[in-house]
Parts: C-alpha cells; structure tokens; sequence
C-alpha cells in the first residue's frame, strides 16, 4: 500500500468513527427534548473538529468522549455568551446537563440510536424524508450530500430536513422502540428507509461518485446497527441479507472496460465470497422466526442466484416460487417482470412473454425499462425481431446510465437486420 | 403535551346514518368514549359541534368588519367536533384519536397544542 493509500485510509476510519460516536451522541442528547436540531448543534464544531483533526492524529482510544469533551467547551462558552433567557433556553439547559452526566461516564453512554431512527421513520413524517432524516441525524451527513445522493437541490432538502426535525419536536413524536403491536408496521418503515439510502448509493455501479457508494456502505452499517440492537428480527435479519447480497456482487457488474455485465454473465470470481456466506447465514436466522416478509423473500431470490458459485446455474424453479410469493405481498409491477423474466428461465421464453403480456395491462409499467428489455429479449428469443427491435428502442430510450444503454444497443444490434 | 383531536366527517353521511339507526345509537359510542378518556386522565375538554349550515365566519380588513355566510372553506368532510386531550407523546395522541368513533367514518386530525411560553 502506497502512502496516498495509506492516508485515504486513515482519512476513511476517521470519518467513520467520527460519524458513529456523533450518531451515538445526538441519540443520546435529543431523546428527552425531541429537539433534534439543538443536539446537533450543541455537537456540530466538535464533529467538526474530529473530521478535521483525527485524519491526521489518529482516531481517539475513546471517541465519544474526545467529543463530549469539545462538545462540552463549546457548551459551557455558550452559556457564558448568553445572559438573556431565550426561546427554546430550558432544552439547551437540559442538554447541557446531559453533556456533562454523559462526560463523567462515557464508556457507560446508553445507544439510543434505534429509537431516535424510529423517530425518524415515524408515519407522521413523510416517507420520502425518512431516509434522508437517518442519514443526517444518525451519521452526521449534511444536507447538501444527501440532497446530492436524492437528487434534489441543495437547498429544498435543507429545508424539508429543518421541517422534519420541527415535527418531531413540536407534534411531540416519542424516541422509542415502538410496543410489540406496533413493531412490524414500524420497524418495516425504519427497514424501507434504509433500504432507500442503500438503493440510492447501489444505483452509481460505476462506484465513480463517491458519495453514492458511500451512501450503500453506510445503510448497511445501519442494518447490522437494527440487528445488533433489535436482536432476531426475521425482516431486519433479511434486509441486511439482501444488502449483503447485492453489495457482494457490486464490482463484478462492470467488467474492466466498464460495460455493464448482466447477472447471468457475471465473473462470479469478482464475487465477495465472504459477503454471499454472511448473506446466507443471516437469512438462515431470519427463516427461524417464521415470520416470512418481503425482504426475506427478496433476500432469498439473491441467495437462489448466488447458488450459481455451486451449482453453475441459478435455481430458477426456486426463484419463480419466491417471486409468486413477493407478488401475492405486494402486487407490485415489477416484482411481475422479474418473475416472468425468471419463468422464461424456468419453464421457456414462451410463458415468460405471456406472463409479460399479462402485465401490459399495467400502466405503471409503460415507463419501466426493464420490462422492455425483457419483452425484447425473449421476442428476440422466439425470432419476433421486428417486435424485438421495437421493444428494444423503447427501453433504450427509457434508460439514464449509460453502460446500460450501450448494453441494450448491443443487444438490439445482436438481433441482425429486420 | 397537550393535543386536540379535530373531528372531521361527512355532515350528509352523518344525518343519514343519524336517520337510520336514531341519534342515540349515533352519541353511544362518543359518550362511551369520552368515558374511557376521563378514566385515563386524558380527557381536557371536548364538544360536538353544530352543522355548518349555522356556520357564519369573519374577517376584518381595512377596519370593515366582513361577515360571511357559512364555513371557512367547502370541503368534502367538514369540522363536527373536538376533544382536547393530554398525551405523553405523539403515539399516545394517535392511540386516541383511532379508538374516536369518528375514525371509522370520517378522519381525525391530531394537533398540538401550542405551549405558551410562561413570562
């Protein structure tokens, strides 16, 4: 490893533990007051700070207290600055109080990082700032990197965040993990945001924006955080499943001339091995609860590709299987594509082109490129290359990236002369 | 905290219901609710409110006083009544206001009172 190596990597553990003790210390300080933004103010110049300094000094033996110590400073010149009684003075005062119990023991600081991620999610906040809302109260990101993971403007999603936290505060939503009669709906909202911040980050294969691969790296961080803190949820165990899957198989989508590399022609040798056996055990732990949902079921798909690194092939009986049981759950349109793509595996490219034209009915689907490219390549298939050829046309046009859309004219020219 | 639950039904829907099993069976389950509220030492306040066909609203503006027949806006379910209730938190807050028989027939809002700053 070279020295430029070297530093990008000891640039990377300092942002990371930076960003964990942070989560650790907003958990803690805004979960009596609810007031999220006076917590992340009363931590912002010491975070500052650890992003600054530790690259160069080296991550602290006891990060959290390295910043309570800064967090306190700043506190207490704060204090000496404001004479006057202000709006909002007695949550300031609680937190500072908090800042100094948390001090004197901080190898004893409770993590209330789940229940401040349930606060996030909580139905009364708009599904869509869920994610965005972990991501900067749980690890510290600002708002114009995640605006630019979103793809929203800087500005709008400062503000929607700063509306958000004024919710929780004022409409007085609880930091806690929900009764167990509530758990499933909630924790499936915490899981879909998530899953949100992962999809975001998974959609920049090329991995050349560093912020979106990030994005992937750190939602998996919070799956293992709901597992590790919520115990043996069969759907946390299974997202985190899912997660591990698809991570495993991030570089082997791109071959070396970054060309886009469809699944079944993957070099499996570019497969973390590791990652797909880590996958495979936590979705064994999930199947133990019972309580078979939606990411288990999309979890085991992977798993049923992955099988290909022994067996030479995915098990697609298994998968049309999962995906009927994905489909009975949530009706969705495009679990519909992936099955008929996975019965055109299974059974032929016929029934899959008939399961396809069941769904053209859908009109969610019109703009769904992925459904195009199948029904292009199972006419291809059954020597249909005018209609092959159409079809091909409108999924080109309906993709953004540009190593799929290569890919997808390659395929079309494939098809010969019409 | 302190909340209010804003009940909001279809005033049409309700007088035909009200015709069909008599106004008793309609205020029931309120009475048996606003019981259940007392109990739990949640219950602040609450009254159920007349039809907005007596609804009369006002502005002032440039010094005149405007006064208008009818509600405040024309919408499809309309303001019949309100319970003030204390909470712990939002959950609770929610928890009350989807045991309302209202819920089932009409929808809820859950506000919260805003806390006056004591001088």
């Amino acid at each position: 490893m070279n020295q430029a190596d070297r530093a990008k990597e000891a640039r990377a553990a300092a942002e990371t533990a930076a960003r964990r003790g942070y989560g650790k210390l907003v958990a803690l300080l805004a979960a009596r007051t609810r007031d999220l933004a006076a917590a992340e103010d009363a931590l912002a110049e010491a975070f500052a700070s650890a992003l600054a300094q530790w690259p160069k000094t080296g991550v602290p033996r006891q990060p959290e207290a390295w910043l309570l110590t800064a967090a306190r400073r700043k506190a207490i010149d704060a204090a000496r600055r404001r004479k006057s009684a202000a709006e909002g003075e007695p949550h300031l005062q609680l937190i500072a109080e908090e800042l100094e119990a948390a001090a004197e023991h901080p190898a004893e600081i409770p993590d209330r990082r789940l229940a401040l991620m349930f606060a996030c999610a909580h139905p009364a906040i708009e599904a869509a700032l869920r994610a965005p809302l972990i991501l900067q109260c749980v690890l510290g990101f600002d708002g114009s990197t995640i605006a630019s993971a979103f793809l929203v403007a800087p500005a709008a999603m400062r503000q929607r965040l700063v509306r958000a936290k004024a919710k929780i505060r004022e409409a007085g939503i609880p930091f806690r993990i929900p009764d167990r009669a509530d758990l499933p709906e909630r924790l499936a909202a915490v899981l879909d945001a998530i899953y949100a911040a992962f999809a975001e980050g998974w959609s920049d294969p090329a991995g050349a924006d560093v912020k979106r691969r990030d994005l992937a790296g750190e939602a998996i961080w919070l799956g293992r955080l709901v597992v590790e803190l919520l115990g043996e949820e069969a759907e946390a165990l299974g997202l985190l499943s899912l997660m591990l899957h698809a991570e495993a198989r991030r570089t082997a989508r791109r071959n070396d001339a970054g060309e886009f590399v469809p699944l079944a022609d993957q070099d499996m040798r570019r497969w973390d091995l590791g990652m797909v056996e880590e996958a495979d055990a936590l979705l064994h732990r999930a199947r133990a609860r019972n309580q078979i949902a939606r990411y288990q079921l999309e979890a085991a798909v992977q798993s049923a590709h992955a099988i290909r690194r022994t067996s030479g092939s995915s098990d697609w009986p298994a998968i049309v299987a999962l995906y009927d049981a994905l489909l009975g759950l949530t009706g969705s349109p495009v679990v519909a594509v992936n099955r008929a793509v996975a019965l055109a595996e299974a059974e032929g490219a016929a029934a899959g082109l008939a399961a396809l034209d069941a769904i053209g009915e859908d009109k969610r689907i019109v703009e769904y490129q992925p459904y195009w490219a199948a029904r292009a390549a199972l006419l291809g298939r059954l020597g249909d290359r005018e209609r092959a050829d159409n079809a091909y046309a409108l999924a080109i046009g309906l993709e953004a990236d540009p190593a799929l859309r290569r890919f997808l004219e390659q395929r079309r020219a494939a098809l010969g002369g019409i | 905290m302190k909340y209010i639950l804003l009940i909001y039904v279809d005033e049409a829907k309700g007088a035909q219901m009200a015709k069909e099993v008599g106004p008793t069976q309609m205020s029931a389950p309120y009475l048996a609710y606003t019981e259940a509220l007392k109990k739990a030492g949640a219950y602040l306040g609450g009254d159920r409110l007349q039809p907005t066909n007596v609804a009369t609203s006002v502005k002032t503006a440039n010094g005149k006083t405007q006064v208008l027949n009818g509600p405040y806006a024309e919408t499809r379910e309309q303001l019949g009544g309100y319970y003030m209730i204390e909470a712990e938190d939002l959950d609770a807050a929610l928890a009350w206001a989807a045991r309302c028989p209202a819920a089932s027939y009409g929808t809820v809002e859950v506000r919260p009172i805003w806390a006056m700053q004591a001088s």
